[in-house]
């Protein structure tokens, strides 16, 4: 199911919290919402998920425009808040059933749906036990399992690993691959470049309210101001029939020399390392040291916003 | 149907929430039965045959004469006075460190003048009374007593007054018990701090993104805020339960008057409490401050009611004040129903109050409530 925004505007007195955000949502994709605390991710997914009303623009859930309280469209929706928003002193198959007959479901139908996600969370051996006693990645995941009960179509995921150890990390990126292969339609907010490199199919850069960039993750990468770097130093320098050969390579973009220290840009680093050195080896040259830097978000947030999204 | 699932669910989670916090039980229900108990054994216990508490009073008797005499005397024989006899110094002393509540003095002289005074030939005699000024009832009852006991003296030779006084409590129940009062005080109290703790704890699921969760679900305003009242109003209907089986198996508390008036006036205050704490979630910004500030109201609201001491007691125009205060209301009607054994008829006015204020809360909940905010 396809979820839009139109040209959402929030303000808060006078703060205005979201200027004007646009985008889409597709079904088995991981659309990323990256951008810097304060930029507006929340107050943006708030309105996705029909807790507040834009001030201006619209939400569309699979065509139909998303209203808020007890509009039929929300259960298409899941969110998975930002806070660990369980009630800590139950057992976690109470909470399940509780956030679960929110959406009208009960009986067998219910004890089935729980079944399920307490399966893919891998939290069945929990299932008794209150949050309370969790590690922070089982709350985590706990807290994603409770969005999921009533099999939404539409997944809005705000900072859903705050907090989380490595492992229960890398738990949790599963859960949400496993959805987005699903044809979930999945909206994930972070301020983790990381995540959004590892997880989003297509990244949405928002700053002070507004859309800064909306693109795929190689588009958005493309735009930064500094590409893949090669740094090696050699024994001695490369003469330039090295570096002719080298700047002749393919996916190579840029060569310079700087006494013994040799930078060359690349498109591809893994592909790219090896010809450069095979290169220069069998010329005579011995490479001392060697160094990649790959371009990446924070690159091209800067470009963006001139700040970088961890001063934030 | 989606909507009724989802409000049971709503409403049970905050059953549930309740009797697994062990420390919301003891708080709501064992401090009321015990406070409530201490409070009706001093105030008179369960009205039984329990002896008359004695005002210990001391007598100078600096005249000596026959008529001082058998004044004391008769003052040792009154059932509500315990009489000592001591000179003047140890009487002031006494009554001035609290020991005693008076100390009633006959100067010398005093029997033959009192007797010429009373044919109006001289001046009247003074007899002089110490008393402690923390104990201001206690003036008035010395004064009348030893009226009465000096007159009967006097006159003993005349014809007797023509009356004796019967004593009779007035309730249409069959007994006044001290503890019915106290145990409707404290019930009141402490379903009022129960209200607080709902409405502390709805600003809490706000911080803590609950309530973010419940709103993302589609559910209206009616079934969010409405199955928050009757899960408070059933959780203080819980309390009110356990606390007067307290009061009736231990303390003999008897609803002498309407049973079914008594359960209306507990179920109009147990929605009176729910939409205070609704209210309380509406008003309030930081759970530290609403806190405080709603304890302050409430111990205000409980003490204006005349849950601590009866509201007789008061004077006139605080009296007329605290009919303005919903708690006045609930305690009375509850005292109407128990103690004064009065009819279902009695327990109208106080339900109709609290259902009324119950009213104002919750549009003042619903008007203040900050839905957009996180």
């Amino acid at each position: 199911m396809r979820l839009v925004a139109e040209h959402l505007e929030k303000r808060f007195g006078a703060l205005t919290a979201v200027a004007d955000i646009s985008f889409s949502a597709e079904p088995g994709a991981v659309l990323g919402l990256l951008g810097p605390n304060g930029a507006g991710k929340s107050t943006t997914v708030s309105m996705l998920a029909g807790l507040m009303r834009p001030d201006r623009g619209t939400v569309r859930v699979g065509g139909a425009t998303l209203g808020i309280g007890a509009d039929p469209s929300k259960r298409h929706i899941g969110l998975v808040p930002q806070e660990l928003a369980l009630l800590d002193d139950l057992p976690t198959r109470m909470n399940l059933e509780f956030f679960g007959a929110l959406y009208g479901i009960a009986g067998r139908a219910l004890a089935l749906r729980i079944d399920a996600v307490l399966e893919l969370t891998s939290l069945s051996d929990r299932a008794l036990d209150p949050p309370k006693e969790f590690s922070g990645g089982m709350r985590r995941r706990l807290n994603i399992a409770c969005a999921l009960l009533h099999e939404p179509q539409i997944l809005l995921l705000d900072e859903p690993t705050v907090g989380v150890d490595p492992q229960s990390r890398n738990a949790i990126f599963g859960t949400i691959e496993a959805l987005a292969s699903a044809g979930r339609t999945l909206v994930y907010t972070t301020h983790y470049m990381e995540e959004v490199e590892r997880l989003c199919d297509r990244v949405v850069v928002i700053d002070h309210g507004k859309v800064l960039a909306d693109d795929t993750l190689q588009g958005l990468l493309a735009r930064a101001p500094m590409p893949n770097l090669l740094n090696l130093r050699y024994d001695a320098p490369p003469d330039t029939a090295a570096l002719a050969e080298i700047e002749g390579l393919a996916g190579i973009t840029r060569v310079e020399l700087s006494g013994l220290e040799l930078s060359v840009a690349a498109v591809d680093l893994g592909t790219a390392a090896p010809r450069v050195l095979e290169r220069l080896a069998a010329r005579g040259f011995r490479c001392l040291e060697l160094t990649s830097r790959r371009a990446n978000l924070e690159d091209v947030f800067l470009s963006l916003t001139g700040r970088s999204l961890r001063d934030t | 149907m989606n909507s009724l699932t989802a409000f049971r669910a709503l409403v049970r989670k905050d059953l549930a929430l309740f009797l697994r916090d062990r420390r919301a039980l003891l708080v709501s229900v064992i401090t009321p039965i015990l406070i409530a108990g201490f409070f009706g054994f001093l105030f008179g216990g369960s009205g039984d045959d329990s002896p008359v508490t004695r005002v210990p009073l001391a007598v100078v008797d600096q005249d000596a004469s026959g008529l001082s005499k058998a004044i004391v005397a008769d003052l040792g024989r009154d059932p509500s006075l315990a009489i000592v006899s001591m000179t003047r110094e140890e009487a002031q002393e006494r009554v001035g460190s609290g020991k005693l509540r008076a100390a009633i003095l006959f100067s010398p002289g005093f029997g033959a003048a009192a007797t010429e005074a009373l044919a109006g030939a001289i001046a009247k005699p003074a007899v002089e009374v110490l008393y402690d000024p923390s104990q201001p009832l206690v003036r008035p009852i010395v004064e009348g007593l030893l009226t009465q006991h000096v007159m009967r003296q006097v006159t003993r030779d005349a014809k007797p007054v023509p009356f004796t006084i019967k004593n009779t409590a007035v309730s249409s129940g069959p007994q006044y018990n001290a503890y019915a009062h106290s145990f409707a005080g404290m019930t009141v109290q402490f379903i009022l701090f129960m209200s607080i703790d709902a409405g502390v704890t709805l600003l809490l699921m706000r911080q803590q993104g609950v309530w973010r969760r419940l709103r993302a679900a589609p559910l209206s305003r009616f079934v969010l805020l409405g199955s928050r009242v009757v899960g408070t109003t059933m959780i203080a209907l819980l309390i009110f339960t356990a606390v007067y089986l307290a009061a009736m198996f231990i303390f003999g508390v008897r609803i002498a008057g309407s049973v079914v008036g008594f359960a209306a006036v507990a179920v109009a205050f147990a929605i009176l409490a729910a939409t205070t704490g609704l209210m309380i979630a509406g008003v309030g910004r930081s759970v530290g401050a609403t806190r405080g500030l709603s304890i302050l109201a409430a111990l205000l609201l409980v003490m204006l009611g005349g849950a601590w001491v009866p509201a007789f007691l008061f004077p006139e125009w605080l009296q007329n004040v605290s009919e303005f205060v919903p708690t006045r209301w609930a305690v009375d009607g509850l005292d109407a129903m128990t103690w004064r054994g009065l009819p279902f008829h009695a327990a109208l006015l106080p339900v109709a109050v609290l259902l009324g204020w119950s009213v104002v809360f919750a549009l003042i909940a619903v008007w203040r409530f900050d839905w957009e905010g996180e």
